[in-house]
């Protein structure tokens, strides 16, 4: 390999020597590394939306009902995901403490999702039902007071913040936009959707219509509906959508 | 092709060709990569592609291609769970129909139970009870012998498969106190208080106890018991002893029966197998207060 000057050296080397033109030209540069990258996206990306055995279909799954996608967005307020995953890994370990493993479709209304692979506490997908309103109330007061070995901090200040449904509409129609399939009709009756929820002795005949298996109680027993109703509305549905004793999983997804 | 650019040759120094890069008459020694590194490399080149052909991996036009060993993740989760179930499967069967009352003649199963049931419990029951099972306030302590639904490992067992005041399961033990302040004026109440204190035995005006005793005997008496000892058929509380749920001051008594109070219990049946139950049933009946 002594004798290499341009005019001996084979056509092909000299074409991969053109690289010296990318490396000199900035917005080439750009370009160019833009283009790779899209080839990555569209063979990592692009399939996961067409693939029969990505797009799970299960049944069960609702939008969530206005006291719970507020009570959602005061968990996302407070960073509770920052502690707390909802996604249960299809791991022995995980499902025999968690119960089974989280389906994607049981995310699909979530904007953002909560998956996560960092828990300092426990994983939140199926809270629902596994306690006590008056649990929930407790702890997120204080959770030390049941939980004595927890590091969680206070969440008093929720039952004190009373809250009223004025930007609930706004809150549907935005997730509506990024693809939830709230209806118009669902817009219309989210203010007294809200309030119904939190209240055992209305008429929530159409909210449990337009969000089968809402559970309507009085969550934090204490007058008027505050962050914490909003709060514990939304921990006890986690979950509980899907019922897995007539769900099969299909092994190869 | 550039300034930079100049003849390839053979370096005088070290007898290793340039790359022809020169900068400020800096030339650039054309070092191969290291052996190890490259082959390395190959290694790894081999590797995927043996990968993508054994496992799942090229997206085509419905799915993606399955690779020869047919590996699923959830076909692995089920499988591993499969696998403790049926070295467990004689234990487990055996424990779910067992007779909790005559398990302790069964040494192996009775081991078998409560090593399950405290795992079950850790899992399951800590967050209320706490995990030494010595509860909270408002969630019985499980360690003592005053048993609110009953301490028989059946009843416990009950408790524990159909769980208490829940909206889940309609077996579900259930008994509601009614909240006195819409039925008692505040005196009475007061009354009430006192007697209840004279009852556990705590400092008391004697006076006020003693008209206590009277609205205790009209309203409280069908549920608490005429001495006060409490109802198991109504969940209703043993008041004539020190062992309070929600705590046995003046004040804490007039907020219970002024408010009453309602504490849940999940329907642990809906989500544990009858072997967890059994099991946790009978760890909780051996923790000390098992009657």
């Amino acid at each position: 390999m002594t004798d290499t000057s341009q005019e001996t050296m084979p056509k092909r080397r000299r074409f991969l020597d053109k690289h010296a033109l990318l490396e000199k030209n900035a917005m080439l540069l750009l370009v160019f590394s833009f283009l790779v990258v899209t080839v990555g996206g569209i063979v990592q990306i692009a399939p996961l939306f067409y693939l029969e055995n990505t797009i799970e279909k299960v049944e069960g799954m609702r939008p969530y009902s206005p006291l719970e996608l507020t009570g959602r967005e005061i968990y996302i307020r407070e960073g509770c995901y920052v502690c707390h995953s909802q996604m249960i890994r299809p791991m022995r370990d995980e499902v025999e403490r968690y119960g089974h493993y989280s389906l994607a479709a049981e995310s699909m209304y979530d904007h953002p999702f909560q998956w996560g692979s960092k828990r300092t506490g426990p994983d939140m997908a199926r809270v629902g039902g596994r306690y006590s309103d008056a649990w929930h109330v407790d702890h997120l007061k204080d959770p030390q007071s049941v939980v004595p070995e927890s590091i969680m901090p206070k969440y008093a200040f929720l039952a004190d913040r009373l809250i009223k449904p004025e930007h609930i509409e706004d809150l549907l129609s935005a997730h509506r936009m990024v693809g939830v399939p709230y209806t118009d009709e669902m817009i219309e009756q989210a203010a007294a959707d809200f309030t119904a929820q939190a209240d055992p002795d209305s008429d929530y005949d159409g909210l449990l219509e337009r969000y089968p298996g809402a559970q309507v109680r009085n969550f934090d027993d204490a007058g008027g509906i505050s962050e914490m109703d909003a709060m514990i509305a939304y921990l006890q549905m986690l979950g509980t959508l899907v019922d897995f004793s007539t769900f099969t999983p299909d092994a190869s997804r | 092709m550039s300034d930079n650019q100049t003849e390839r040759r053979v370096d005088d120094e070290t007898g290793i060709e340039t790359t022809g890069h020169t900068w400020d008459g800096i030339e650039e020694l054309n070092n191969p990569l290291p052996r190890w590194w490259l082959w390395t490399f190959y290694a790894c080149i081999v590797w995927g592609i043996g990968y993508c052909i054994a496992y799942p991996a090229w997206p085509l036009v419905k799915g993606a291609t399955e690779g020869l060993l047919g590996y699923s993740t959830r076909g692995e989760v089920a499988a591993d769970i499969e696998m403790f179930k049926t070295r467990n499967a004689e234990l487990s069967t055996q424990l779910a129909s067992a007779d909790l009352e005559t398990l302790s003649a069964n040494d192996a199963l009775q081991r078998y139970a409560v090593s399950g049931g405290a795992a079950v419990f850790r899992t399951h029951c800590s967050q209320c009870h706490g995990s030494g099972a010595a509860g909270a306030k408002g969630y019985p302590n499980l360690l003592d012998d005053d048993w609110l639904w009953g301490g028989s490992v059946n009843e416990i067992a009950y408790s524990v498969r159909h769980g208490i005041r829940n909206e889940q399961d309609s077996d579900a033990h259930w008994s509601e106190m009614p909240a006195f302040g819409e039925i008692l004026e505040e005196a009475e109440i007061e009354t009430a208080v006192q007697y209840v204190l004279k009852i556990s035995g705590a400092d008391h005006d004697a006076g006020l106890a003693a008209q206590g005793a009277v609205v205790f005997e009209e309203q409280c008496s069908s549920c608490h018991g005429e001495d006060g000892k409490g109802m198991i058929d109504q969940g209703a509380p043993n008041l004539a002893d020190a062992i309070w749920l929600y705590g046995g001051d003046a004040e804490t008594l007039r907020e219970t029966i002024t408010y009453s109070r309602f504490g849940v219990m999940p329907a642990w049946g809906l989500r544990l197998t009858d072997t967890d139950v059994n099991a946790v049933s009978a760890y909780v009946h051996q923790l000390g207060g098992g009657q």
